[in-house]
C-alpha cells in the first residue's frame, strides 16, 4: 500500500473511530408473533427486561429454579437479574465467587439432583474456563449413566458476541464451540419476544442448554413482548423476512444487519430476500433452510464469529448435499474474520451491512 | 537479610522488643514529632510499617524499613503519576474516546510502586486486567498507556489490545480472563529457574480470582518443584460487585497457599510493600520456593466503568478510606514529616505530574491509527499476504506485511 493511500485509510479510520459508538445495525422489531401469542396483552421491553421477566416467571412457577453466578445478586452487570432476589430471597438468587469452572459444575450437580439451575456466565469470552465442566460433564451425562442421570435443569444464560467497543476478551461469540458437542442445545435470540420464549423454552428443557444473549441488544432492543408465561420452541427457524430471490441465514444481532442488507438489495437491485432467524443453533432448523434455498437457489450464511468453523459452515455443507441441484450460485458465508476480536479494527471485522449486501450481489450475478 | 529458623513465638518477642527499642529511638530523635520515624546518621530515615502478618514462616520481612530522599520523591511522583493517569483515563472513556473495557487502579498505587521498588533487572510481573498503573511502572509512558486506551498508534501495542492488554520487556500483561495469568506466572518461574537466573516472578491477581482453580493448580506446581514465584493477592475488597466476605470461606489470602508460606502485608504502604518484596525475592532466589502475598489495599472506583462502585458499598467508606488510608496522602505526611521533602518540593512534582499527563492527553487524543491491514498481522508468526476488504470495496488493500513492527517501519 502506498504512503498516500495509507494515510488516507487512516483519516478515513479516525473518521470511523469518532462516529462509531453508534451501532452497526438498527434493531428491527419482530413483525409477527406466532399465532398462540397474538390475542396476548403486550408491554414494551427491552431484552434485559425480556430476560429478567422470562427467569422471573421460571422461579414462579418452579420452586426447584435458582439464579447464580457473578455479581447476580444487585441485578449483575447488565441488570437482567435486577430485583430477582428481592422477589424470591438469597436462598434462590445469590452471587457465586469468580469461577466460571465452578459455577459450570455446581451447577451441573444442582441440576443432576434435580433442580433448576439457571446460571450466569458475565460474558461469553469467560465461559471457556467453564468449557470443560460443559463439554465434558453436562453434555454427556445422560449418555454415560445410560439415562439414569441428566442436567437436563441446567440453562447456561451467558452474554454474547460484539458490543462496539468489547474488544479480545468481552466480544466473542462461541456458539460453534458448544454445538460441536452432542448432548448440548445452543440458542441465540434476535430480540426481546424471542429471548423470553426461548429462555423459558430452555430453563424448561429436559437438556443443559445454552442460551446465548446478544449484550448489545440489552438495552437497544426494545419491542412489544407479549405479558405472562410462554414457550418458544427450540430447534424451530423463523422467517423474519419472505423472499424468493435468496436466502441469507443468521442469528443474533446479526439478523438485524441480514435485514438491513436484504433491505438494501430490495431498493438498490430489486432482490427479493429472504431472511431466516435461525434462534436454535443447536439442533438447528435444517429443513426449514433448505425448504427456502430450493425455493431461491441461493444462500448466504452470515455470522459474528470467525469463518473458519464456525455454524455458517456447517449450514453450508448440509444445503449443498440436500440442495445441490437447485442451487444457482455457490453458498456465501459472510463472517468474522479468522483474526481475535480486534479492539481498535472492530469496524472492520464485523461482517456489516455492506459485506452482506456485497455477498447478495455476487450470489445473484453469478 | 540472614535467614535463620526459630520458633515464631520466639521471633515475635524479639519483634516486639525491636519495636520497642525502636519507640525509644523515635522518642530520642524525633522530638515528639511523629513517633513514627527516625532520622540516622546518613540522610536515611527510618519508618514503622504495620505488623506483617506471617503464613508457616518463622521469620519475615523487617518492619523497620528506612528511606532516603531520592526514593522518598521517586515512589511520590510515581504514586502520583498513576493516580493522575487514571484520572485522566476514566475522564477519557466518560468522553467516549475510550472504547473497550476500562479498569482502574486509584487507590491501589502503592502496590505496585513498592514491588517495583525492590525488583532488579530480570524479574517479571504479570497481572490481571487492572494492569494500566503496572504497564507505567514497567517502562511503558503515560503516552502510550492512555494512546493505546485510545486504540492510537502511539500506544503501548499500538492500540491493538486496549485496556486490559498491555506488555513490556519484563511485563507479561495484564490478562482480560479472571484468573488465567496465575498459571502463567508460574511457567515464567520455571524458566527462570531451569536458566538459574537470580530472578522473580511477581503474579498478581484480586481477592475476586483468588477463588480461580487456577490459582490452587498453579500453586501447587509453584510449591512441588520450588519456582521462585510470589502469587499476590492484591486484596482491595471487592471481586467486581461482591465483598470479599461474601465470595471467600476464608478472607485470609496469605493463608490460602495452605502448603505455601504466606506473608499479610499492609498495601496502602509503598515502604511495607517494597521490604515485604525485597525480602521475597531474597527468598525466592535462596530456592526456598514460591510464597504467597496479600496486599491489602482499595479501590476508590467501579470494578469497571459501567460499575457505579456504590451499590455494594457506601460513599462513605471510600471517604473514609481516602481519609484514613490513601496511599498518597499518608506517603505524602509522612515524608513531609521526617524532612525528606518539604510541601513545595512534593507541590512541584505535582505540576510536573500534571504536565506530563496532559501532554501524554493530547497524543492519545490526536494520533492516528493503524491501518486496517493490522488486524491480520501477529495472528500467527509471518502472516501470509492476503487481500483484506476495507469498509467498502475500494478500501480494499493487499496485507503484505509479516508482523506489525514491519507494517509500522514501512509506513513510518
Amino acid at each position: 500500500m502506498s504512503n498516500r493511500a495509507a494515510s488516507l485509510l487512516v483519516s478515513r479510520l479516525s473518521r470511523t473511530q469518532q462516529t462509531r459508538s453508534k451501532a452497526h445495525f438498527t434493531f428491527q422489531p419482530s413483525t409477527q408473533l406466532p399465532e398462540s401469542l397474538q390475542s396476548r396483552e403486550r408491554t414494551k421491553q427491552n431484552l434485559m427486561q425480556a430476560v429478567n421477566d422470562a427467569m422471573k416467571i421460571a422461579m414462579e412457577t418452579d420452586d426447584t429454579a435458582v439464579v447464580f453466578g457473578e455479581d447476580v445478586a444487585f441485578g449483575g452487570v447488565f441488570r437482567c437479574s435486577l430485583d430477582l432476589q428481592k422477589q424470591f430471597g438469597k436462598d434462590r438468587v445469590f452471587n457465586t465467587p469468580l469461577c466460571e469452572q465452578g459455577i459450570a459444575g455446581f451447577g451441573i450437580g444442582l441440576a443432576v439432583s434435580g433442580a433448576t439451575a439457571i446460571a450466569e456466565i458475565q460474558f461469553g469470552d469467560y465461559i471457556f474456563p467453564a468449557y470443560d465442566q460443559l463439554v465434558n460433564e453436562a453434555a454427556k451425562y445422560r449418555y454415560r449413566s445410560g439415562g439414569l442421570f441428566s442436567c437436563g435443569g441446567l440453562t447456561v444464560r451467558s452474554t454474547w458476541g460484539a458490543v462496539g467497543h468489547g474488544a479480545l476478551y468481552h466480544s466473542q461469540s462461541p456458539e460453534a464451540q458448544f454445538t460441536h458437542t452432542p448432548g448440548l442445545k445452543v440458542v441465540v435470540p434476535r430480540g426481546p419476544i424471542q429471548a423470553k420464549g426461548l429462555l423459558l423454552s430452555c430453563i424448561r428443557d429436559p437438556d443443559p442448554c445454552i442460551f446465548f444473549e446478544p449484550k448489545i441488544l440489552y438495552r437497544l432492543a426494545a419491542e412489544d413482548v407479549p405479558v405472562g408465561d410462554y414457550m418458544l420452541p427450540i430447534g424451530k427457524a423463523d422467517t423474519v423476512r419472505p423472499g424468493k430471490d435468496i436466502t441469507i441465514v443468521s442469528w443474533g444481532t446479526q439478523v438485524h444487519v441480514a435485514l438491513e442488507a436484504a433491505q438494501l438489495a430490495k431498493e438498490k437491485l430489486e432482490i427479493d430476500v429472504e431472511v431466516i432467524d435461525l434462534q436454535s443453533i443447536q439442533p438447528w432448523d435444517e429443513d426449514h433452510v433448505v425448504e427456502s434455498v430450493k425455493k431461491t437457489g441461493r444462500l448466504i450464511v452470515t455470522h459474528e464469529a470467525p469463518i473458519t468453523s464456525g455454524f455458517g459452515a456447517e449450514i453450508a455443507a448440509t444445503v449443498q448435499k440436500r440442495c445441490f441441484l437447485h442451487l444457482e450460485s455457490p453458498v456465501e458465508r459472510v463472517c468474522g474474520y479468522d483474526t481475535p476480536f480486534p479492539h481498535v479494527h472492530e469496524p472492520f471485522y464485523i461482517p456489516s451491512v455492506t459485506r452482506v449486501f456485497d455477498a447478495i450481489k455476487k450470489s445473484v450475478k453469478f | 537479610m540472614a535467614i535463620f529458623s526459630v520458633p515464631s513465638p520466639f521471633v515475635a518477642r524479639i519483634q516486639e522488643i525491636m519495636a520497642f527499642l525502636n519507640r525509644q529511638l523515635q522518642a530520642v530523635f524525633s522530638n515528639g514529632v511523629r513517633a513514627q520515624q527516625s532520622r540516622l546518621a546518613s540522610n536515611d530515615v527510618t519508618f514503622q510499617t504495620k505488623p506483617y502478618k506471617l503464613h508457616k514462616l518463622d521469620d519475615g520481612p523487617n518492619t523497620s524499613v528506612t528511606l532516603n530522599r531520592e526514593d522518598a520523591l521517586k515512589f511520590y511522583r510515581e504514586m502520583q503519576v498513576i493516580r493522575r493517569m487514571e484520572s485522566a483515563a476514566g475522564n477519557l472513556y466518560k468522553e467516549k474516546k475510550i472504547r473497550g473495557f476500562c479498569h482502574l487502579y486509584s487507590g491501589q498505587e502503592a502496590c505496585a510502586v513498592g514491588m517495583k521498588a525492590a525488583m532488579t533487572d530480570g524479574d517479571a510481573v504479570i497481572t490481571a486486567y487492572r494492569c494500566h498503573g503496572w504497564t507505567y511502572m514497567l517502562g511503558s509512558t503515560v503516552t502510550e498507556v492512555l494512546s493505546e486506551l485510545t486504540g492510537r498508534i502511539s500506544g503501548n501495542v499500538h492500540g491493538k489490545g486496549g485496556s486490559m492488554h498491555m506488555y513490556t520487556k519484563s511485563f507479561y500483561g495484564g490478562n482480560g480472563i479472571v484468573g488465567a495469568q496465575q498459571p502463567l506466572g508460574a511457567g515464567i518461574a520455571l524458566a527462570m529457574k531451569y536458566r538459574e537466573q537470580k530472578n522473580f516472578c511477581i503474579t498478581l491477581y484480586g481477592d475476586g480470582a483468588a477463588n480461580q482453580g487456577q490459582l490452587f493448580e498453579a500453586t501447587n506446581m509453584a510449591k512441588l518443584w520450588d519456582l521462585p514465584v510470589v502469587f499476590v493477592c492484591e486484596n482491595n475488597g471487592f471481586g467486581m460487585g461482591t465483598t470479599a466476605e461474601r465470595s471467600s470461606a476464608s478472607t485470609d489470602y496469605y493463608t490460602r497457599g495452605d502448603y505455601v508460606p504466606g506473608i499479610w502485608v499492609d498495601g496502602m504502604d509503598v515502604l511495607a510493600v517494597r521490604e515485604a518484596t525485597r525480602w521475597a525475592k531474597e527468598y525466592c532466589n535462596a530456592g526456598r520456593g514460591p510464597l504467597v502475598f496479600e496486599l491489602a489495599t482499595y479501590r476508590y472506583h467501579g470494578h469497571s466503568m459501567s460499575d457505579p462502585g456504590t451499590s455494594y458499598r457506601t460513599r462513605d467508606e471510600i471517604q473514609e478510606v481516602r481519609k484514613t488510608r490513601d496511599p498518597i496522602t499518608g506517603f505524602k505526611d509522612r515524608i513531609i514529616t521526617a524532612n525528606l521533602a518539604t510541601e513545595e518540593e512534593l507541590k512541584n512534582i505535582d505540576k510536573e505530574v500534571r504536565k506530563e499527563v496532559d501532554e501524554a492527553l493530547k497524543t492519545a487524543t490526536s494520533d492516528g491509527v493503524l491501518p486496517p491491514e493490522a488486524l491480520y498481522t501477529d495472528i500467527y508468526h509471518n502472516t501470509e499476504k492476503q487481500v483484506i476488504r476495507g469498509a467498502t470495496i475500494d478500501e480494499t488493500v493487499v496485507q503484505k506485511y509479516k508482523n506489525t513492527a514491519e507494517l509500522l517501519k514501512e509506513n513510518k
